[in-house]
């Protein structure tokens, strides 16, 4: 069996308390691995902690328990310039190709910034690499005289992606890529990065709200809500057979683009289901295992498809 | 109610003019709901900004043509008239909620002030209220979360805050601009059945911009499609999606991606 690259263990970011108000626990108890050249969609709730968890995987947030290990090594226990040299081999995408590159800054400079940090090529050799990055994501080398908003937003966007390639990282975070985008240039990247997968092995987090575009770029799945993992799983098994009640409603929230169907979707009456946790309950859970014992809150389902007792709403089984 | 005529849209940058916005369009009705859809850059945002004539952050820009709000030229208006129109005849729920929310205050505290400014709440009423509008954008333990700053919620939350202040004033038209952008499906649904209720109660129109075709079927009554600063097509949602003209048009409506479609390779 091939070694995950990235192995992520009871990972928990707790925001302290603050004028009589309780802890936050945004991230609780996380665990998952991520394979080399292979890509793990996260989904949930928003405010579930899905950002939280790609910035406390990258150190960008400091976290209050668990470990992330990246290439064999625990980042949770190395020094700051340890850490600093392991950023190279992980990499943050983020949502807006708009905020996210300095506007006074060509795009020549926005990609030898990163060059330059971590002395990846000698100096003399920066252009050359700037171009090489320009082609990898399919731009026209000669653009890079060229400021940021004299491009589109899915141009930016490969922009934005080849920053974060300019180091040769072994693995990207991807926080909602592509959903200030156009569907048609939407496509256009979810290709790139499938490309750029295929070339260069990467292995990626991608954090989206749009289920059909997680389906098309994602192995795996996650399923997030209140800060846990609630169901895990290969891609076509959690869609096709989504098991944890969360999922279940998440999927059927769809939106479907056919006017006469989604009008009657919405005009339909809907009861929010009370999703609660089972943190201090004692005996069986909706499986009918009492973890008094500390063992595992995760339920085999099929093979490789895993579901949380935690957070089912009274009365529903599985 | 809404009836733009010409309009154009020219940035100036470094002394070069730019124009991004065609002598485009459009009407909407008192009540009615419209959507905008088309190619990232095409000139959505900064048409739907004119309408409240706000220039993007940072950035110098003239507009040309005509904006007619129940008959009234918006553009012919003096900053102080204008200042009357927004946020509480005519609000926005902006693309970008972090560049909208003051860092500095509560988000509970930028609530009450629109509800004192424009509705002559008491504070005492208007927390009240503030907390109201927070549960009913899906913020959990409202009361609690008053008080956080916008940096510590996450990016769904920011947007939904915006919501909430924007409906805050019961507007006569609300421009949203990708309001569900950064929202799970399911909390999603929650925001656009609240936008139909509005509508429904306080007979609010909608300018909705979205590429979430989703989004659009269920929400409108009629579509605008924009490619590069022009209309390139327009009509209503059933027949747009059944027979669309445009080749434009044809080509987004072929990109939806679709939720039974399974990963490209193993
Ligand atoms: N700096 C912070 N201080 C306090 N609380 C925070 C901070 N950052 C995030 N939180 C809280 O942590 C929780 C998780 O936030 P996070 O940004 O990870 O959510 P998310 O799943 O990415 O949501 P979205 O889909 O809306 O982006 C939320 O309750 C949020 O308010
Ligand atoms: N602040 C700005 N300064 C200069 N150009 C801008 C600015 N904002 C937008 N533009 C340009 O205006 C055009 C339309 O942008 P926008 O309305 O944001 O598109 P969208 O349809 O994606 O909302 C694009 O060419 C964009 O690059
Ligand atoms: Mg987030
Ligand atoms: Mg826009």
């Amino acid at each position: 069996m091939t070694a995950p690259l990235l192995r992520v263990r009871d990972l928990s970011v707790t925001f302290p308390a603050r004028r009589g108000r309780p802890p936050v626990k945004a991230v609780d108890r996380v665990s998952f691995d991520i394979l080399p050249g292979r890509t793990v969609g996260l989904v949930g709730e928003s405010g579930s902690g899905k950002t939280t968890t790609g910035r406390a995987i990258l150190q960008l947030q400091a976290i209050t328990g668990g470990s992330v290990s990246l290439l064999g090594k625990d980042l949770t226990k190395m020094s700051s310039s340890d850490v600093r040299a392991m950023r190279r081999h992980m990499q943050f995408v983020l949502q807006n190709p708009y905020s996210s590159l300095h506007p006074r800054m060509k795009v020549a400079d926005i990609l030898a910034e990163p060059l330059k940090v971590h002395r990846s090529v000698p100096a003399e050799r920066i252009p050359e690499r700037v171009a090489e990055l320009m082609t990898l994501v399919n731009m026209d080398p000669a653009s890079v005289r060229r400021y940021p908003h004299e491009f589109s937003g899915g141009q930016r966007q490969r922009i934005v992606i080849a920053r974060a390639l300019a180091v040769n990282p072994d693995f990207v975070v991807c926080d909602e890529p592509v959903s200030a985008l156009d569907v048609r240039t939407q496509s256009q990247i979810v290709d790139l990065l499938h490309d750029l997968q295929d070339k260069l092995k990467l292995s990626y987090l991608f954090i989206a709200h749009d289920l059909a575009i997680v389906r098309a770029v994602a192995h795996q799945v996650a399923v997030m809500y209140g800060g846990r993992i609630v169901e895990f799983g290969d891609a076509d098994d959690v869609y096709e057979n989504p098991s944890h009640p969360y999922t279940r409603n998440l999927l059927e929230a769809v939106p479907i683009p056919d006017p006469a169907r989604q009008r009657a979707k919405l005009a339909a009456s809907v009861v929010d289901p009370q999703f609660r946790g089972r943190d201090g309950e004692t005996g069986p859970c909706v499986f009918g295992h009492d973890h008094a014992d500390g063992t595992s809150e995760w339920h085999e389902v099929g093979p490789g498809h895993a579901v949380s007792c935690r957070f089912w709403p009274p009365g529903v089984t599985p | 109610m809404l009836e733009v005529r010409d309009l154009t849209a020219t940035f100036n940058r470094e002394g070069t003019p730019s124009q991004v916005v065609n002598r485009i369009a459009f009407d909407i009705a008192p009540g009615e709901a419209v959507g905008f859809v088309g190619e990232s850059g095409s000139g959505k945002s900064v048409t739907a900004r004119a309408v409240m004539r706000l220039a993007p952050e940072g950035s110098s820009i003239a507009w040309g043509g005509r904006i007619l709000f129940k008959g009234q030229d918006l553009l012919a208006l003096d900053e102080r008239q204008m200042r009357d129109v927004r946020g509480r005849r005519i609000a926005m729920v902006f693309q970008d909620p972090m560049a909208s929310l003051n860092p500095v205050m509560t988000v509970g505290q930028q609530i009450d002030d629109m509800l004192m400014r424009h509705m002559g709440l008491s504070q005492g009423a208007a927390r009240k209220r503030t907390i109201e509008l927070l549960a009913q954008v899906g913020i959990r333990d409202p009361e609690i979360r008053a008080d956080d700053y916008p940096h510590q919620f996450s990016g769904g939350m920011r947007q939904r805050v915006l919501i909430a202040i924007a409906v805050s004033c019961q507007p006569d038209l609300l421009i949203a601009d990708e309001p569900t952008t950064a929202l799970d499906v399911t909390v999603q649904a929650q925001i656009l059945r609240l936008l139909m209720r509005l509508r429904k109660e306080i007979g609010m129109a909608l300018m909705l911009i979205t590429h979430d075709f989703g989004v659009i079927a269920g929400m409108v009554e009629r579509v605008y499609v924009m490619h590069r600063g022009d209309i390139v097509e327009s009509g209503q949602v059933d027949a747009l999606f059944a027979d669309p003209k445009h080749d434009y048009t044809k080509a987004l409506l072929a990109a939806v991606p679709r939720i039974e479609t399974a990963r490209r390779s193993a």
